[in-house]
């Protein structure tokens, strides 16, 4: 039996993934999130029983490396492209958090 | 010796500021950027590699040095990467020149660029029509010949796709090949960049040198890189050509279905074997695909959230309104869409139901792939059941968007690398796209049997009316 969202269920998720929606949006998605559902339930109803989670395409060994320091990215050109930011003090600037 | 390196990039950006009105091609022309390279190259005694002075455009988002790259969205409006992708710095240091970016889908998220926030591109071949996607605006711009040589990444067919809509040749590496440092990720499970170009060749050329393992792309793989263009032999006696026909339903448009078992004949006539194969799972893959790499985006998405780059929502009231106001102004509705449904099938209660069903799917779909070839070398299929549909058209509808990923999606499942190169047209004129599969790593013998039945057709010479129509 597919899942079916209803709109209350569209804002949950919605909170889940931080965007607000405009309530035409929260109708609009509700109904193509259903339709998208049913086209997958196809997945649901394979025998998958003892079948090992592909989570990577092809076997790979840990990409390990040696815990050495290396140059990163400078700290102004790390605050280049932010809205908002104390270039100064080196900080990205947000809202106000803690009261 | 022929002409400057200047002289060349310079024909290059006329020919893209003549067709851009009507072609969108590109999303920024990095003019100074590329002359100034261009100069380099001239005053050096020695070429600089084996693509000295080849215009290339890069799709939009792959990033380079004093370049914006906006990934087809206005979250990243006015982005400028501090650094260069992995793939920059090889091509720039084997001589090509980067003339620009190119259009695309937002976050390579399409299959037509209707999803591009700033205007799709269009198809060469008919303006009405999609150059197809995500990475639309790579194919366009080679088949227009704006460039030889266009960068794109590949998802679920986003390299072959628009390769074979707009009649050139596309490359979806094994996974693993090429660095992805640089690289908008997308789905990581997933995604790959690859060449788009006129010619196997070509797109051999510039594979060895975007090829081989870079330490700063954890899936990267420490794999030899064989010297692509020597394989291109043209002997092809002996190559077994699977076939899985149970796959090339009465959806499949008639034109491409005769030009497809014409291409057939034409390997035959090479000497290469071709017979059937099952991959009695493949029917699954969009769904799969759907499931896997939305959830994948709804991770790799997160980091856009109006802090560190990008767009900002005005007069937000807290650091959660921040974000949601941000991502909620910043994407497009199908960027937005699959953030929710990734965010979903990975939510507690419906992860099991759908993220490891669908990897435990993938798993069998890989296993169709390894079987069948245990008895031939490569698989053949159609790159898309349908030559070039029009812009707009499936725009309301997702899952009609989403079938045209139908034979390409399993490569990207399976990490399998992919070739779509021409192989006719329609009765419209519109070009169709034969795709080949095979092994991991066994790129050799894939671009073989393309450049072997390229030269025995010249499907990829016929060129779009310049101007397009309707210019």
């Amino acid at each position: 039996m597919a899942s079916t969202l209803e709109p209350n269920d569209v804002d949950r998720i919605a909170t889940l993934a931080r965007l607000t929606l405009t309530p035409d949006e929260r109708l609009q998605f509700a109904r193509q999130l259903n339709d998208v559902l049913r086209f997958v339930e196809q997945v649901r109803q394979v025998d998958t029983t003892g079948i090992a989670a592909t989570s990577h395409p092809l076997p790979a060994e840990p990409a390990w490396r040696e815990d050495i320091p290396r140059p990163s990215l400078s700290n102004a050109d790390a605050l280049a492209n932010a809205p908002d930011a104390n270039r100064e003090a080196g900080l990205f600037r947000v809202p106000k958090v803690i009261g | 010796m022929t002409g400057t390196v200047r002289a060349g990039v310079e024909a290059a950006l006329a020919r893209i500021a003549t067709s851009q009105p009507a072609l969108q091609a590109f999303q920024h022309v990095a003019a100074e950027r590329a002359l100034a390279h261009a100069d380099v190259l001239d005053r050096a005694d020695a070429p600089a590699g084996p693509l000295h002075g080849r215009p290339l455009a890069i799709k939009d988002n792959i990033v380079a040095r004093g370049i914006p790259t906006t990934a087809g969205s206005k979250i990243l409006e006015g982005y400028q990467s501090p650094y260069d992708a992995a793939v920059v710095e090889r091509l720039e240091a084997a001589g090509a020149v980067i003339v620009g970016t190119t259009r695309c889908d937002e976050f390579a998220m399409g299959s037509s660029t209707d999803n591009c926030a700033y205007g799709p591109a269009h198809n060469p071949w008919d303006l009405t029509r999609t150059p197809g996607g995500s990475s639309g605006g790579s194919a366009a711009a080679v088949a227009a010949s704006l460039v030889p040589i266009a960068l794109g990444s590949d998802t679920g067919g986003s390299i072959r796709q628009p390769a074979s809509l707009c009649g050139v040749v596309g490359v979806k590496p094994t996974y693993g090949r090429v660095s992805r440092y640089g690289l908008m990720a997308f789905a990581s499970s997933l995604d790959q960049i690859g060449p788009l170009t006129r010619t196997t060749r070509e797109a051999a050329a510039v594979l060895e040198v975007i090829s081989g393992h870079d330490a700063r792309d954890s899936t990267s793989a420490q794999q030899p890189v064989p010297a692509f263009v020597k394989a291109l032999t043209g002997d092809v006696r002996n190559v077994r050509i699977g076939v899985p026909r149970h796959l090339i339903t009465d959806d499949v448009d008639e034109d491409v279905r005769a030009a497809f078992e014409a291409a057939l004949t034409v390997a035959r006539s090479l000497g290469a074997e071709v017979r059937d194969v099952e991959l009695p799972n493949a029917n699954r893959g969009i769904a799969v695909y759907y499931l896997i790499a939305t959830a994948e985006a709804s991770a790799n998405l997160a980091r856009y959230d109006g802090v560190r780059y990008g767009l900002r929502a005005a007069g937000v009231s807290s650091l959660a309104d921040l974000y949601e106001r941000s991502r909620h102004d910043g994407f497009g509705a199908e960027v937005k869409r699959r953030i929710m449904l990734g965010t979903y099938v990975l939510s507690a209660g419906y992860y099991d139901a759908y993220y490891l069903k669908a990897q435990q799917v993938r798993t069998l779909i890989a296993r169709d792939f390894a079987r069948a070839f245990e008895t031939v070398d490569v698989v053949a299929l159609p790159t898309s059941p349908c030559a070039a549909f029009r812009l707009g058209e499936r725009v309301d509808d997702p899952i009609q968007m989403y079938l045209a990923d139908v034979y390409t999606v399993g490569a990207n499942l399976a990490g399998l690398p992919g070739i779509s190169l021409p192989c006719g047209f329609t009765a419209e004129g519109l070009p169709v796209g034969l795709q080949f599969l095979a092994r991991p790593w066994d790129e050799p013998t894939m671009l073989r049997m393309a450049d072997a039945y390229e030269r025995a057709t010249n499907w990829g010479e016929r060129m779009p009316a310049t101007p397009p129509p309707g210019a």
